[in-house]
């Protein structure tokens, strides 16, 4: 390993810029003549609109702009899309509803879109918006997840029952079947709260049109601006490819929550030529909270079925999932694919069926959030076995052993094939990490202090490097998720490396260049990685599913490889040998056997002089592009280990202990893999303990600013233990498995299984605030006092 | 409609004088990003909750998006950008990059800023204190973990500095 290679814990080359305040996030960009944009958001949940009146908002002072539904209708600008189709059991096609930019005669959740108002200043566009007159005509609101299908009202006409598909996966005979010969079933009802992604720079757009080029640009807080660009240009309408630039700059954060196409970047770029300026829209938190896509809400009914050893038969679920009031970029993917397929968990589990129903209610729309269905499986599956292993008096960790799936591949029933892993090295080593043998005593220790002390598991799967594109098409998807990448050697030997993945935080600036670094034996400093731009890079499909190292970086490695042969094929110029006599290695071409060599930067300028060689044979230059498409998804796995501490007279919850020991194949940098980790951490005992979006019954949101919806803050959290296990991937040339998720899947489980474990009882609903914690001491207390 | 009165407003920032005329209700944040162009203090949100827009007012952590820019008129006002000497960093700047305290970097600069604020209330403050004086700076990446490993070593770097002064 060199010092800034694969498996060094580099600086990172990005943070210079973000600790002396020179990132550039798209709020920080300014352009000449900008103006703003405010969108008039409905105060209702469902409702039609019976008279729609800009006059008086257009005369406003400063008001060069009042649109509605209408004036994007006249345009022939299309409705947002859904990228993902799903089928129900009876093979019908999902039922999307139209999800207009602007509400165009309805309104269906708080927050959605009624009208645009640009002005010169903000604070005018606001003032302009109050002058529009709406007449609402209030309709009853559906916000009941589990209630939605037996609501009599409907969202959508296309959508009878509200439901947008009732779907199912597994073999539904076999499991009945292991059910009835079962030994032991256990049953459980969970609830999957919904949040709220917070990504801490809100979203926002600014839409710019040439008239000289009869071109947009439109810089956005985007992970993948190239999908951005394909959707607004080829289902919305906005504007041919050749004439839309997308530019995601600096972006703060995105966890999914900046993967979708929204209405405000469509309509802030259409906007733009209307006015005649450039229109920049900024959300505040509070319209964050309202319109960004949510994550999870899902209500779901499990059993587990097992034989009289503690060896697993089936599992059936049944979930219902709730979308929201229209269906998201890639919602529809989310409690089906990305969820039902991973129920197998870590086990060798003969039979499995899920069905899910997902449903319209009048809620902002739900999509992929941090882990996207991987979290909601791996709670259905680590609560449900917690909970078995209590039932049937078995240590849950053995329970887990038994279970393990120990050869490779290994097919499950719900479609994925798992690679490679050890699942047995990963619990061990956590166990020893959060030193369980000493659990006992360390509860003991705090019931003298009137403290109840829990543990819980969570031995996670997931999948990631979200992609083959045979097999997602096959699944629905509208698109395949190769991964691109171009290799740029300039003549005097630096390096551009253009990537279609798009970091947000996750240091590929760093990361990438460290491999490019070690595969050419170029200084990080002489590399740079550019991103972010549909005007210099390549087509590519962004970051998600914590597929940028496992699919982006094989892109890189794929351009490489060939960069390294035409360079090879010079250098064999430029020493007269043999092309087959060269070595590559620490940045210099040597002839094997001699002590001649040539070193990579000579190598690259002679490849553009082109003097030395026949450009009949070579052409010159030394620049290559790559597409790559993996064979698999990856397979990331560990075991994370919570151990909590409730005081039952306030019902305050302490994380006493956190544990992750996490199997991501070949870690890249180890710092920033270990940050990763500690995120997803924190948002998976976000989810646990504090986070929930909570709509009340006339669908208000009632939790629509961070004085509402607790986001873990530095003092709900302890400093995490982190360890590591290696399997290589055999999917993908680096062996890497991907990290970026993991925390939030595992944790919201292990933290569960500790409280549960602690309070006594399965009863315990995330979030566990205080007052429910608190509420639930309470009666256990009773309950053990009538006893 | 009438013109919205302006008002006067000077004050330094990062050891600049400056002077505007501004609408009286223009908030210190948005003087400071759209007056003078000082984008590195950022808005995460509108309850004065998450503080990126921590800036320091006469030698104090205050929330930028909480105070009017015409209260600040005479002060010192220092950002981020304000925060290096020159290519020199802050040692708190550099112990976030040590200990990779960011990632996506958009709290970053109100975390330092808090962070100075510590260091030069308390000095060398516990894990427990850290975390306690992060309340108000919430941070969606790094699960605080290495924010407070950075705020720690940066306090103490702070600390040395000042016996090194002190000595000289």
């Amino acid at each position: 390993m060199t010092k800034t290679g694969i498996g060094a814990s580099v600086k990172r080359k990005e943070d210079q810029r973000f600790i002396t305040g020179s990132g550039q996030y798209t709020d920080d960009v300014s352009r000449p003549g900008h103006v703003h944009a405010y969108f008039l958001r409905s105060p209702h949940a469902h409702a039609v609109i019976r008279r729609l009146d800009i006059a008086a908002a257009k005369a406003a002072p400063g008001v060069l702009g009042v649109f509605t539904g209408d004036d994007l209708a006249a345009d022939k600008i299309g409705g947002l899309i859904c990228g993902w189709m799903i089928h129900s059991k009876d093979g019908s096609a999902m039922k999307a509803g139209a999800h207009p930019a602007l509400a165009q005669g309805k309104v269906r959740y708080v927050g959605d879109h009624v009208a645009v108002v640009i002005a010169e200043t903000l604070a005018e566009a606001r003032d302009g918006a109050e002058k529009i007159i709406v007449d609402y005509e209030v309709l009853p609101a559906v916000i009941d997840t589990a209630g939605a299908q037996a609501a009599k009202t409907q969202l959508h006409d296309v959508a009878p029952r509200n439901t947008v598909f009732e779907w199912a996966i597994g073999d539904k005979a076999a499991t009945e079947a292991a059910f009835g010969a079962a030994h032991h079933v256990t049953k459980i009802d969970l609830v999957n709260n919904r949040l709220v992604p917070n990504a801490m720079e809100p979203r926002a757009a600014i839409g710019e049109y040439d008239p000289g080029q009869g071109a947009y640009t439109l810089w956005t807080t985007s992970q993948n601006p190239h999908v951005a660009r394909l959707v607004l240009s080829a289902f919305i309408g906005i504007a041919p490819e050749n004439k839309l630039r997308v530019i995601a700059p600096d972006v703060g954060g995105g966890f999914g929550s900046k993967i979708f196409i929204y209405a405000e970047e469509t309509v802030a770029v259409w906007a733009s030529k209307k006015v005649g300026r450039p229109v920049k829209w900024v959300s505040d938190r509070t319209e964050a909270f309202l319109s960004d896509a949510h994550g999870r809400d899902h209500v779901t009914h499990a059993e587990l079925a097992m034989d009289a050893k503690g060896k697993i038969l089936a599992l059936r679920v049944k979930t219902i999932a709730n979308l929201g009031a229209y269906l998201s970029t890639f919602s529809s993917s989310v409690p089906t694919y990305l969820y039902a397929t991973l129920l197998s968990g870590q086990y060798d589990i003969p039979a499995i069926y899920a069905e899910v129903d997902a449903v319209y209610t009048n809620t902002a729309p739900v999509d992929a959030y941090r882990g996207a269905g991987r979290p909601e499986a791996t709670f259905v599956v680590e609560r449900i076995i917690e909970t078995a292993a209590r039932q049937m008096g078995l240590d849950p960790a053995d329970l887990r052993k038994r279970n393990f799936v120990r050869k490779f591949p290994h097919q499950t029933p719900v479609i994925m094939m798992y690679d490679a892993g050890d699942y047995r090295a990963s619990l061990d080593k956590a166990m020893e990490i959060a030193d369980v043998k000493g659990f006992g005593k360390r509860k003991r220790e705090a019931a003298r202090r009137g403290r109840l002390r829990g543990l819980g598991y969570s031995t996670y799967i997931e999948a990631c490097g979200i992609a083959p594109s045979q097999a997602v098409g096959s699944l629905g998807a509208g698109v395949g998720l190769w991964e691109s990448a171009e290799v740029r050697v300039n003549p005097t030997g630096s390096v551009e490396v253009l990537t279609g993945s798009h970091a947000h935080g996750q240091g590929h600036e760093t990361t990438f260049a460290q491999l490019v670094s070690e595969r050419l034996g170029v200084p990080m400093e002489s590399i740079n990685i550019v991103h972010g731009d549909t005007d210099k890079v390549q087509f590519g499909m962004g970051t998600y599913g914590s597929r940028s190292g496992a699919v982006g970086m094989s892109a890189i490695v794929k351009a490489l490889d060939k960069v390294e042969a035409k360079a090879k094929k010079v250098a064999a110029h430029l020493l007269e040998a043999a092309e087959a006599d060269i070595d590559f290695k620490d940045g210099k071409f040597t002839v094997k056997g001699t002590d001649k060599s040539v070193a990579f930067a000579d190598v690259a300028l002679n490849a553009y002089v082109a003097h030395k060689f026949p450009t009949s044979e070579i052409e010159p230059g030394l620049k290559e592009g790559a597409f790559y498409d993996p064979t698999n998804f990856t397979f990331p796995a560990g075991c994370h280990i919570c151990e909590v501490e409730i005081d039952p007279e306030t019902g305050v919850t302490e994380i006493a202990n956190y544990t992750a020991v996490d199997d991501f194949g070949v870690l890249i940098n180890p710092m920033i893999v270990e940050g990763q980790v500690h995120g997803g951490i924190a948002q998976g005992i976000g989810q646990a303990l504090t986070e929930g979006a909570v709509y009340d019954a006339s669908g208000q949101l009632l939790t629509a600013s961070y004085m509402d919806y607790c986001m873990p803050r530095a003092d709900n959290l302890p400093s995490f233990k982190l360890g590591f296990t290696e399997t290589r991937c055999p999917s993908n040339p680096l062996g890497i498995k991907g990290c970026g998720e993991a925390g939030a899947i595992a944790a919201p489980a292990a933290v569960m299984n500790a409280m549960t474990d602690a309070l006594g009882t399965e009863a315990v609903a995330m979030p566990a605030t205080p007052q429910a914690v608190w509420k639930v001491a309470q009666s256990q207390q009773k309950l053990a006092a009538a006893e | 409609m009438a013109q919205t009165p302006k008002i006067a407003v000077a004050m330094t920032v990062n050891g600049q004088d400056v002077s505007a005329r501004l609408e009286a209700r223009t908030l210190l944040v948005q003087y400071l990003r759209e007056g003078l162009r000082l984008t590195g203090t950022h808005v995460g949100c509108d309850t004065s909750q998450c503080g990126a827009c921590v800036v320091h007012v006469d030698g104090k952590a205050v929330k930028s998006c909480t105070i009017l820019a015409s209260q600040c008129e005479g002060a010192q006002v220092v950002t981020i950008e304000g925060l290096a000497h020159g290519d020199k960093l802050h040692p708190m700047q550099e112990a976030f990059r040590e200990h990779h305290g960011l990632q996506c970097g958009f709290c970053t600069p109100g975390m330092i800023m808090t962070a100075v604020d510590m260091a030069q209330r308390l000095g060398t403050p516990d894990e427990h204190t850290i975390r306690e004086e992060l309340e108000g700076n919430i941070c969606r990446c790094t699960g605080y973990h290495n924010i407070v490993k950075a705020i720690d070593a940066g306090c103490h770097e702070m600390a040395k500095g000042q016996h090194r002064q002190a000595a000289e």
